[in-house]
């Protein structure tokens, strides 16, 4: 029965599936929300569904290579929020709200 | 000396002069700007007189000194070197230029005493005396040219210098207009001859003219010559150039002694008499020069019995004496075009001088109808009137009799002339001789039509000297160029000492019979015996007799209307080729112009501006926008690459 075949043998296009879902998600949510700490929470999402993928193909490859990105990745990703967040930080100073719009002063 | 250094003092003392000038043209001092001007005119005229003297000294044949300064141009076969040659015509001329120049000079200081711009004149004139030498001096065509065109901007300038007169600064526009029609010709001919012999200088040319004579028109000597002419016809006031000549009297008037009565104006004569072989192995050419001429001689003399302005009769006069020149030239008689040429420059700069003196007694008053009996006022200008007079009207000895008189015997006997030009010239010397009289009755004679209010008096000495100068010269300046016929009979038989003088440099028409004395002489005493019965008839008419013009003005009705009026040329010309051409350029300028070249760049800018204004939409600093585009980027591409 092909739809019980669908779930019950988990593979590897499931996780590329659920890593697509949640990237679009995430973009989604950069796009459409005004909250910029929302917007910080979206790109974490994207990141991590990539980070979902990599591991997913490293699994089937039998390839370390992908995990280890994952670790860069995460990384970067506490670094770049860290960033943002003072960012956002000094940005409610000034304006007691959080919203994506202030960021356009940040031009020169 | 050398002769480089004297030739480069001839030439560069006025241009030293202009820049002295030129630098301090807010002062005031008439004496202190004159004398600069003056003493440059006057280092010109040593220098030259000096040169003319080691001329002298050559034998015949090698009359000539050339200096080489530079090379100018050269281009492939153009080579154009910056040359000048003082050979027997030259001489004559940077004579008569510099020493003529001087005086007009000095008559200046007094003239133009209380004119707010009188260094800035003075610039101008020094300016014209440099440009005319280059002219007159440059030994090829494009130096000549260079100097043609100074001297036309010079004359603008000059005419307009009273600039805030909308109409002398109009003068001034139809002069270099007019002018710059003849110098397009000039340009042409330029061209045509440097095809024809690859080179533009005088004497080359001169010496690669081939000795048979051209009978078609489109032959290229003859096609060059007529440019030439043509550029003469602007530049020496000819008809149908001629119109700006009497409008440019609106100058000061040394000013239309100087460049439109002596000097500039003669320049297109002098031009043909430089290329004097050339013109004649083209006898239409030549044909047409001498109709021309003795058109315009008789024209320009009768528009001249009826005007009223004292200088616009002494300048209708000046077209038709330079009418006479042409008459000449277009007859192969160069020489006697030449020695009318000096003769001219020497009687009517000095009838120029003594209008000037005139008006300057009249308190700028210019029309002859409100003078009349100055003899008392001005005694010593009226002498110096007198002796102009007497030159122009052609009464021997003075100047213009002989000048005038060799002309019209080389009408008459000439191959090339006709006795339909000697009639010609005859009638123009019987109208010269009536309105000259009429000039001299109005304004000396008879009983005073001074204004009360006006007090004239006479000019001082610094205005007077160049009077009398130039009376001397109107009196005997002629007796270089006294015709066999008189000079057999005179004691010690002088000869024609202008004549041989001029040999070795001008061609003499082939063909030439020995002249018949008895015929000379009886041509001789036909004209000026005509001359002075209407003289005699004008003197009649105006000093015994003052009713009697208007009498017979309004018996000719029409006619005199029409003569009055300058034969409505200048309507003509306006009405026929200045307004259609004014309102073709206008309907250029709406449809093609403003509708089309303008509404066409119009749109371009449009569209530019359009696109920019949707582009400028995008960048709005939106940073969610921005990544939304980048996410659109990405899926077009990966729809591009997965599609594909």
């Amino acid at each position: 029965m092909p739809s019980s075949d669908l779930f019950l043998e988990v593979g590897l296009s499931h996780y590329l599936v659920l890593s697509a879902i949640l990237f679009v998600a995430g973009m989604a949510g950069v796009l459409l929300r005004r909250n910029a700490i929302v917007i910080l929470m979206s790109v974490e999402l994207m990141l991590n569904a990539v980070n979902l993928s990599f591991v997913a193909f490293s699994h089937y490859m039998g390839q370390m290579d992908g995990q280890i990105m994952v670790f860069f990745v995460m990384t970067i990703a506490a670094a770049e929020v860290s960033v943002g967040l003072a960012i956002l930080v000094s940005i409610f100073k000034r304006y007691k709200e959080v919203n994506i719009r202030f960021f356009e002063h940040l031009k020169g | 000396m050398s002769h480089q250094t004297l030739m480069a003092i001839l030439i560069l003392s006025p241009l030293v002069g202009f820049l002295i000038n030129g630098f301090r043209y807010k002062k005031h001092s008439a004496e202190l700007s004159g004398s600069i001007a003056t003493g440059a005119a006057v280092i010109s005229f040593i220098a030259a007189l000096l040169m003319v003297i080691d001329l002298i000294g050559l034998p015949p044949e090698e009359r000539k000194i050339i200096v080489h300064f530079f090379d100018w141009i050269a281009v492939d076969r153009l080579k154009i070197s910056a040359g000048f040659t003082i050979d027997q015509i030259s001489a004559i001329m940077v004579l008569v230029v510099t020493g003529v120049g001087s005086l007009i000079h000095l008559f200046s200081i007094g003239y133009m005493h209380h004119d707010k711009g009188v260094a800035k004149y003075f610039a101008y004139l020094n300016l014209f005396l440099f440009n005319m030498l280059l002219l007159v001096l440059g030994d090829n065509l494009l130096v000549m040219f260079v100097g043609w065109e100074g001297v036309g901007l010079c004359s603008y300038l000059l005419i307009g210098f009273w600039f805030t007169d909308k109409e002398k600064a109009a003068a001034g526009m139809k002069a270099f207009v007019t002018n710059r029609i003849g110098d397009a010709a000039f340009l042409l001919g330029m061209f045509v001859l440097f095809l024809t012999f690859g080179t533009l200088n005088f004497q080359e040319i001169n010496h690669m003219v081939p000795t048979t004579s051209e009978l078609t028109w489109l032959a290229p000597i003859t096609l060059a010559t007529l440019f030439l002419f043509i550029g003469a016809t602007g530049k020496s006031a000819q008809i149908p150039l001629y119109v700006w000549l009497p409008d440019a009297m609106a100058g000061p008037t040394p000013v239309s002694a100087l460049i439109h009565a002596a000097t500039m104006v003669t320049a297109g004569v002098y031009m043909i008499i430089r290329l004097n072989p050339l013109f004649l192995a083209a006898p239409n050419t030549m044909a047409i020069i001498a109709g021309i001429g003795g058109l315009t001689a008789v024209m320009a003399a009768s528009i001249g019995m009826t005007q009223w302005d004292i200088k616009k009769v002494l300048a209708y006069s000046t077209v038709s004496q330079l009418g006479y020149m042409f008459l000449a030239c277009g007859v192969g008689a160069f020489g006697a075009a030449l020695f009318h040429l000096m003769t001219h420059a020497f009687f009517k700069a000095l009838m120029f001088l003594g209008s000037g003196s005139v008006i300057h007694a009249m308190h700028e008053e210019q029309d002859i109808r409100k003078m009349g009996g100055l003899r008392k006022y001005l005694p010593y200008t009226h002498l110096t009137f007198l002796i102009g007079w007497l030159a122009i009207i052609g009464v021997p000895p003075f100047a213009g009799f002989f000048s005038k008189d060799e002309i019209l015997w080389q009408a008459f006997h000439s191959p090339r002339g006709h006795w339909a030009l000697w009639a010609m010239g005859a009638l123009g010397a019987v109208m010269t001789a009536f309105y000259m009289t009429r000039l001299m009755a109005l304004t000396f004679w008879g009983k005073s039509r001074v204004p009360k209010e006006t007090h004239p008096h006479e000019s001082p000495w610094i205005m007077l000297l160049p009077l009398i100068v130039l009376a001397i010269l109107s009196a005997v300046g002629g007796w270089v160029g006294i015709p066999h016929v008189i000079s057999e009979i005179l004691p010690g038989q002088p000869g024609n000492l202008l004549e041989t003088w001029l040999e070795p440099v001008i061609k003499s028409v082939p063909g030439v019979a020995e002249g018949d004395p008895t015929q000379e002489w009886s041509l001789m005493g036909v004209s000026v015996t005509l001359a002075v019965i209407s003289a005699l008839l004008a003197y009649h008419f105006y000093v015994r007799d003052p009713s009697k013009p208007k009498k017979v003005a309004e018996s000719l009705g029409k006619f005199y209307e029409l003569v009055y009026n300058k034969y409505f040329v200048d309507e003509a010309y306006f009405g026929w080729i200045i307004n259609p051409l004014v309102s073709l350029s206008k309907g250029i300028w709406y449809y093609i112009d403003v509708n089309f070249i303008d509404k066409t760049t119009y749109v371009v800018a449009d569209l530019v501006r359009g696109g920019g204004q949707f582009v400028r939409g995008v960048q709005n600093g939106n940073i969610q926008q921005y990544a939304m585009y980048i996410g659109l980027g990405v899926v077009a591409t990966m729809t591009y690459v997965l599609m594909r």
